[in-house]
């Protein structure tokens, strides 16, 4: 591993000479991944390991009649079929969701959602497991669909869950947050008000990898050891432990590499619990893995937000208020995953990055004949829609004041004098510099000419489109009094031990898929305490290896459990700090820390390293009154607030005046999330981002026919960009920290897939000014782009 | 029904139902589970392999199908402890994230390079244009198989000293398993490397 010194892209790290901490260095994690030696879930194989498989329901809503397994249980491989009814038995039929409803594992009554799970074969192969499930006769009732979110309250729309005692019709939630009478009477009094259904269709995060488990039931000591593609570990085990009756101490979750999560592996799956259904029921190891289609058509959806805008405004186009109703699309069991008390997430940040005079947002869940989810896919909790919804807005407004979009968003910015800023919704941004990463943006991408540019093709007829957005995230949930996910605190917890030799272990409850932890968390260590990151281990992901914490989503690792690891660092350094004094002969307050050494103040040369006071520590030097042995500590760390990074983006568009087919030619994205760890990880991130938001702006939606059949079911209909959809990313970065952070960084994961499709739309949009056209809904497909030029564009759903 | 055919230059002959793909015969058979599966519909590209130096999809080619030719796979992109140019280039240009999608990736780069030792990024662009990635955004990718056009000196397969069989065994106790887990002493080649700002 070799610190590659890179003070250009790491003007926050300080010291002229840093030759370990924060910078650019390669990943610890690839060496193994380039020679095929990562371990995912798949290439797990315990002796006498079974394979299971999963029936699922042809159709969208039905009357489960019958079931026969006969013909099923009679080939010479299947060990057992696992029924709705069996499951009854067992009190698992049903499951608790991370939104506090429940999800059925096995059909038992009715079918809800096309792709749901009906039965469970356990056999011999993975081909036996699949042929067995052609053997199972199953008769259904076929029932009429409810597809549309906008008719499930109307009163003749059939009731999804009729199953719930006195339940009589599809209405989840109603939820509210800002001053409505304040929103309304600033909207009674606005020279300009402006009105727009902004819709955020149904998409998928749809991971390279798929979901799947490897049970293994040790029913002599009562253990349940289960490999699981889970992204919160420690969630996953307290919740097992409540949904199948074992002890928490009898059940340990590992998650091995993951190929990628990006939301979808959060919540529990019928999948993995069906898989240790079938280790207790077998007495042997369970694997199941699913395939693509099953993973897009059961496994956590993403968005699908119908969102009706307004936004208000003087002529001169300063931004007064904003207000919105959102009608949000929950599928057949509500199991979003969020903080308990925020049912529609963190959408109200729909405020973005603007000083308003009032807010007023409410969302109302609805259930439909579709597969569950919503949270998923780099939206830190529903902060995509809201971005999605306030950058689309702004553009429409500055349309209507013929203004320029950059202008008029420098004009309204939240000045960085004003932070912390409380907005009208009850959140506090921690810090900001707003104006000047518009700026860097708009110079990186010559912005005064690209508009010249435009206006040269336009005389020509050419279709050229530049679409600015500048997005507020939050993330890092959060404080434990305001988060909780299923009543678990949102704190994370951090270990720390320097071995006798001065090599380090740190253990964190987050659980990397693909996002480099392994390699940044020692970073932040080596930082702290001066030992090289090669030096460092980071353990992740085994439950009974790591302490208790809520796992990698909503971008939450760098802000807080990137928190933990620098504090169990400093708790080491000043446990180091008592023992040196004691090698030293001195009081540790007379010693001074410079980067891996307590040395005596005004006598550098007497000093201690770090090694040395861990091999004192593990050796024979007398410690001080109340040091105990050993070089280590923990922490839980509970963070003060959230952390609220930003971002300036830029998008150029060409688009095809024959086809509709949209090019992007240019991104330009400016990032700033405070201290920056590894400058080279974190530009990959934001590649990784802005191209999810190439997928969603042009390609990407799981769509439903009439009769409830998903039409996104495969890659052969889900389109995900490949190398040839997108540009090379141009990216910026200015530097804005954290105040309350202890290293003063910010989350970043999900900033680009948050913050670019707003921008790509907007340049489509603005590309299609000839035409009239002031929005239009994603993807902008090239024969959806064709419609909205002759005049017929349409939501999408 | 018995196929042979030759994985990671060793020679493999296994019993096994003619409806098995090639890609479970390489993961589930034979144990080399770097190659990944990660669709159903042939999109993806996270199964690709080489057979006689083409890149396939090994999702879509029978193991049968297979019988008879030679068969290349990420664990034997390393020769003798030595990464191949591809690989070194994908660490030393982030050019994989989750790391599901890099086997796959690296083998058409691998066969890329050997057609066109100095492709253009459009001609890397479209080489790769049937594997999804899911984290990189493809700009480091490309980046990544530019590194290893530049580097062409890391030694090739040609040129490769003689297979280390310690890592794995296969049917028949035939060694597999080419790679070598020794983290190689890419430091040297770091400290060249002109730093992207």
């Amino acid at each position: 591993m070799t610190v590659i010194h890179d003070r250009q892209s790491n003007p926050a790290a300080g010291d002229e000479d840093r030759p370990i901490g924060y910078g650019r260095i390669q990943r610890k994690e690839d060496p193994r991944f380039v020679r095929g030696k990562g371990h995912y879930l798949d290439d797990i194989v315990l002796p006498g390991m079974l394979h299971g498989a999963i029936l699922r329901a042809p159709v969208a809503h039905a009357k489960l009649v019958s079931i026969d397994t006969t013909n099923a249980l009679a080939h010479p491989k299947v060990v057992a079929v696992i029924t709705g009814k069996d499951l009854l038995g067992l009190k698992l039929a049903w499951a608790p969701t991370l939104s506090a409803d429940v999800q059925a594992v096995l059909v038992t009554d009715k079918v809800r959602f096309q792709g749901q799970e009906v039965a469970f074969v356990v056999a011999e192969d993975r081909y036996a497991a699949r042929d067995a499930l052609e053997l199972i006769d199953v008769e259904y009732d076929v029932l009429p669909p409810l597809v549309d979110a906008r008719k499930a309250l109307d009163a003749d729309a059939p009731v999804i869950r009729d199953e719930i005692e006195g339940r009589t019709d599809n209405r989840i939630f109603d939820w509210e947050m800002g001053d409505k009478a304040e929103t309304d009477a600033v909207f009674a009094s606005a020279d300009v008000v402006v009105s727009q259904e902004v819709v955020y269709p149904r998409v998928h995060p749809a991971p390279m990898e798929t979901c799947g488990a490897v049970a293994d039931f040790d029913a002599v000591n009562g253990k349940l050891t289960l490999y699981e593609t889970t992204q919160a570990p420690h969630a996953h085990r307290t919740l097992f432990a409540i949904v199948a009756g074992i002890p928490e101490h009898k059940i340990r979750i590992v998650s091995p590499d993951i190929g990628g999560g990006f939301g979808n592996k959060v919540g529990i799956y019928p999948g993995y619990i069906l898989a240790v259904v079938g280790s207790i029921v077998s007495g042997r190891p369970v694997k199941w893995v699913e395939d693509r289609s099953e993973n897009l058509m059961s496994t956590s959806f993403a968005r699908d937000y119908i969102m009706q805008g307004e936004i208000a405004a003087t002529k001169d186009g300063k931004i007064l208020a904003l207000r919105t109703h959102v009608l949000a699309d929950h599928g057949a069991f509500n199991a979003t995953a969020q903080p308990t008390k925020n049912p529609a997430g963190f959408f109200s940040i729909f405020t973005g990055s603007y000083d308003l005079l009032a807010a007023h947002c409410s969302v109302t869940g609805v259930y439909t004949n579709k597969a569950p989810g919503g949270v998923a896919y780099a939206c830190s909790f529903r902060v995509t829609e809201a971005v999605y919804l306030v950058e689309r807005m702004v553009d429409i407004l500055a349309r209507k004041l013929e203004m320029d979009p950059a202008e008029l968003r420098l004009k309204n910015f939240i000045k960085p004098e004003q932070f912390p800023y409380a907005n009208k919704t009850g959140w506090v941004y921690d810090s900001g510099n707003y104006e000047a990463a518009m700026r860097l943006s708009m110079q990186l991408a010559g912005y005064e000419d690209l508009r010249r540019e435009q206006a040269e093709k336009r005389a020509r007829g050419e279709l050229m489109g530049i679409g600015v957005s500048f997005f507020t995230e939050v993330v890092g949930a959060g404080p434990r009094k305001h988060f909780d996910i299923v009543g678990l605190g949102m704190a994370d917890g951090a270990e720390l031990r320097v071995h006798p030799t001065g090599k380090a272990v740190v253990r964190i409850s987050v659980q990397s898929q693909g996002q480099g932890h392994e390699t940044t968390f020692a970073q932040i260590v080596a930082e702290e305490l001066g030992i090289p990151p090669e030096d460092i281990e980071v353990v992740h992901g085994d439950t009974d290896q790591t302490p208790f914490g809520l796992g990698t989503y909503g971008s939450r690792s760098t802000p807080v459990s990137g928190g933990a690891v620098a504090l169990v660092a400093r708790k080491v350094r000043e446990k180091a700090k008592l023992i040196a004094g004691a090698m030293l002969e001195t009081r540790p307050e007379d010693l001074e820390w410079e980067k891996g050494r307590w040395f005596v103040k005004g006598d550098p040369s007497a000093g201690k390293t770090i090694a040395e006071i861990a091999m004192g520590a593990h050796g024979t030097v007398a410690l001080p009154e109340g040091v105990d042995g050993n070089l280590d500590a923990e922490v839980t760390y509970d963070p003060p607030n959230l952390t609220f990074p930003f971002g300036a983006y830029i998008c150029v568009v060409d688009i095809d005046p024959g086809t509709g087919q949209v090019k992007v030619r240019r991104f330009i994205a400016v990032d700033d999330c405070g201290t920056r760890i590894n400058p080279m990880i974190i530009e990959g991130q934001v590649h990784g981002g802005l191209t999810d938001g190439v997928g969603m702006a042009l390609m990407e939606i799981i769509e439903f026919d009439a009769d409830g059949n998903c039409l996104g079911g495969s890659f052969m209909d889900y389109l995900i960009p490949t190398a040839m959809e997108v540009p090379d990313w141009e990216t910026g970065f200015t530097v804005t920290p954290s105040p309350h952070h202890p290293i003063g960084a910010k989350g970043i994961g999900e900033s680009a897939t948050v913050g670019s499709p707003p921008a790509i739309v907007n340049a489509v949009v603005d590309a299609l000014a000839p035409f009239g056209v002031t929005h239009m809904d994603m993807p902008c497909t090239p024969a959806r782009v064709w419609a909205a030029m002759q005049g017929r564009a349409r939501p999408p759903i | 029904m018995q196929i042979s055919m030759t994985v990671n230059g060793t020679d493999v002959t296994s019993e096994i139902e003619p409806r098995v793909l090639l890609v479970h015969y390489i993961r589930e058979v034979l144990g080399l589970t770097g190659t990944h599966w990660g669709c159903d519909t042939s999109n993806c590209g996270t199964c690709v392999v080489l057979m006689d130096g083409q890149p396939v999809k090994s999702c879509t080619v029978l193991a049968a199908m297979a019988a008879g030719h030679d068969i290349r796979t990420v664990e034997g992109l390393a020769t003798g402890g030595t990464l191949d140019p591809v690989q070194q280039g994908f660490m030393e240009e982030h050019g994989l994230q989750c790391g599901f999608c890099t086997p796959g990736m690296m083998l058409t780069a691998r066969a890329l390079l050997d057609k066109n030792p100095h492709p253009d990024d459009a001609e890397v662009r479209q080489a790769i244009s049937g594997q999804i990635c899911r984290c990189t955004g493809y700009a480091t990718i490309v980046r990544s198989v530019q590194w290893a056009a530049a580097h062409p000196a890391a030694p090739g397969l040609d040129d490769a000293p003689a297979t280390d069989h310690s890592a794995g065994t296969g049917l028949d106790g035939t060694d597999l398993d080419g790679t070598d887990t020794a983290v190689p002493d890419v430091a040297a080649e770091i400290e060249d490397t002109e730093v992207k700002a």
